[in-house]
């Protein structure tokens, strides 16, 4: 994959992710995993080389066909990008009503959401008058309110502390246990040491997979921060 | 219902938005004295052709003016005449009067003797035959059909309602322009919540839904202000032009006289189809911001 006529940011990378599964992609800054994401969810497509995405080829499917496409993935972006003069609900409904759903139907959904994201109180507030924390965790519920078959996010967990990031993750994970596929672009090699999924190293170009257990101290930790 | 719901994009509170509104109602308002100019000829065309239509003149020159008798029998018994009226020499002068002053009135001179000749439209006489019926009982006698004065007054109306739809072209066009340009501003300023919209699943007719919803909204806004404007301004020249006293008058003073001077009183009805330029204004709008929404958005990779 390459900007315009930039050299390429990622090269010569082959992987699989199950339907299903769960990964950490992690690498030194500069490594590429944003670029990644981007082919993963569709913002970019690859210069050359075959990405297939619920069986479809990204590179040569119809932009007619893309929001189908997009609907199904779920995206946590590092900048948020949340639509400022939205309030926190109609930021989150976003997809929803995309998607065409009622507002009937869609309001209780919304609102289950970011009371469990601990943003009750904040449903009409618009993300300026927000803190970075609850900008991301709107951000989070956006990405998860319809239910995507994959949810990719950037960094997200950067900008709030251990409780809630652990919340965060077990969040996701409640949506993997359904069936998502997710991955977690993170540099926090202390979140990553307390669950228990495979992490894709992307450095240099090359991609590695590490498929591991979580280290009993980690575990533990994560354990006491859950209870 | 397609105010229903707020925006997902900041469409409101944007320079463009302000472009758009002033730029239709300029528009609409340059429309609206066009057509109303357009409408005002059109009913003076009309008023001439009626006021006009079975009349005729018959000149008898000041040489031949003791065959007046003679003339105006032969029209009475012309099959298709239905009524022949010498004018006193009075009424003569008195044709001439706003041309030569009232001194023409005292004034010996030698008048023309004119016959005011109505006939059955449905079934006119043979002029040819007239004319030389005419020239034989009176030597020198014009008869007059107005024909010839009348298309070329029907030539320049004609000319002048083109102009005025020519305006209403360009007008359109502009607005056409300013429309495109609002949006391509609008599209630049919001590229980043396109974006998001996109990558959350939206399709393009869903942004574009946002754009037309709210160049109907300025459409709709520009075009009565600039409608408001147009009818004071209407108002006032009718008041200027003193409500089309002139065709009036005419009506009033027979086909001679009828006015040069197309009447500025606009009818109800007339007044209803100015109503309707802000709503075409406004779904032109909708539909050129749909238009270049689309084609931006599918420009894109």
């Amino acid at each position: 994959m390459r900007y315009g006529t930039g050299p390429e940011v990622l090269h010569d990378i082959g992987m699989d992710l199950s339907a299903g599964s769960f990964h950490f992609l992690t690498g030194p800054s500069g490594a590429g995993k944003s670029s990644l994401l981007k082919l993963m969810y569709l913002a970019e497509r690859p210069s050359r080389g075959l990405i297939t995405l619920f069986g479809r080829d990204i590179a040569t499917t119809p932009r007619r066909d893309l929001p189908a496409l997009r609907r199904r993935i779920g995206v946590v972006f590092q900048d948020f990008r949340l639509i400022d003069q939205l309030t926190a609900f109609d930021n989150v409904a976003l997809p929803l009503r995309v998607a065409g759903m009622r507002e009937d139907t869609l309001r209780a959904q919304v609102t289950e959401l970011l009371h469990w994201v601990g943003l009750a109180d904040h449903i009409n507030a618009k993300p300026p008058m927000l803190s970075g924390g609850q900008q991301q965790r709107i951000a989070i519920a956006r990405a998860v309110i319809a239910r995507p078959s994959l949810l990719l996010a950037d960094e997200p967990t950067g900008n709030v502390d251990d409780r809630i990031a652990v919340r965060l993750l077990r969040l996701f994970e409640e949506l993997n246990r359904q069936g998502t596929t997710v991955v977690i672009a993170t540099h926090s090699a202390p979140l990553i040491a307390r669950f228990p999924h495979p992490v894709l190293h992307l450095a240099s170009g090359e991609l590695t997979v590490s498929r591991r257990r979580p280290d009993s101290a980690a575990a533990a930790a994560a354990a006491e921060s859950d209870a | 219902m397609i105010f229903r719901r707020k925006y997902d994009l900041a469409l409101e509170r944007d320079g463009a938005g302000l472009f758009m509104i002033g730029t239709v109602a300029l528009m609409v308002f340059l429309a609206a004295l066009a057509l109303a100019a357009a409408m005002a000829v059109n009913g003076a065309v009309g008023r001439w052709d009626r006021s006009l239509a079975g009349r005729l003149t018959v000149q008898i020159p000041p040489t031949s003016a003791d065959r007046l008798d003679a003339v105006v029998g032969l029209l009475k018994g012309t099959r298709g005449v239905v009524r022949a009226e010498p004018l006193s020499v009075a009424d003569t002068a008195g044709l001439l009067e706003p041309f030569l002053g009232s001194a023409i009135r005292g004034a010996d001179l030698p008048l023309p003797r004119l016959v005011d000749v109505v006939v059955d439209p449905n079934a006119p006489p043979d002029f040819a035959a007239l004319r030389r019926a005419l020239t034989a009982a009176a030597p020198g006698a014009l008869l007059d059909d107005h024909h010839l004065w009348l298309d070329r007054l029907f030539a320049l109306a004609g000319a002048l309602q083109l102009t005025a739809a020519g305006v209403m072209l360009l007008v359109g066009g502009a607005a056409v322009l300013a429309v495109v340009f609002a949006t391509r501003t609008g599209l630049a300023i919001h590229q980043n919540v396109v974006e998001v919209l996109h990558l959350v699943g939206a399709h393009d007719s869903y942004i574009a839904r946002q754009f037309e919803r709210q160049a109907l909204r300025l459409g709709l806004e520009g075009g009565l202000a600039g409608l408001v404007i147009a009818a004071a301004v209407l108002a006032l020249l009718i008041r200027i032009g003193g409500g089309g006293v002139g065709a009036a008058a005419a009506a009033d003073s027979g086909a001679a006289a009828a006015s040069l001077v197309p009447e500025l009183a606009l009818t109800g009805s007339q007044w209803a189809v100015l109503a309707l330029l802000p709503l075409v204004a406004a779904s032109v709008a909708m539909l050129t911001a749909r238009i270049t929404v689309l084609r931006v958005l599918g420009r894109m990779a």
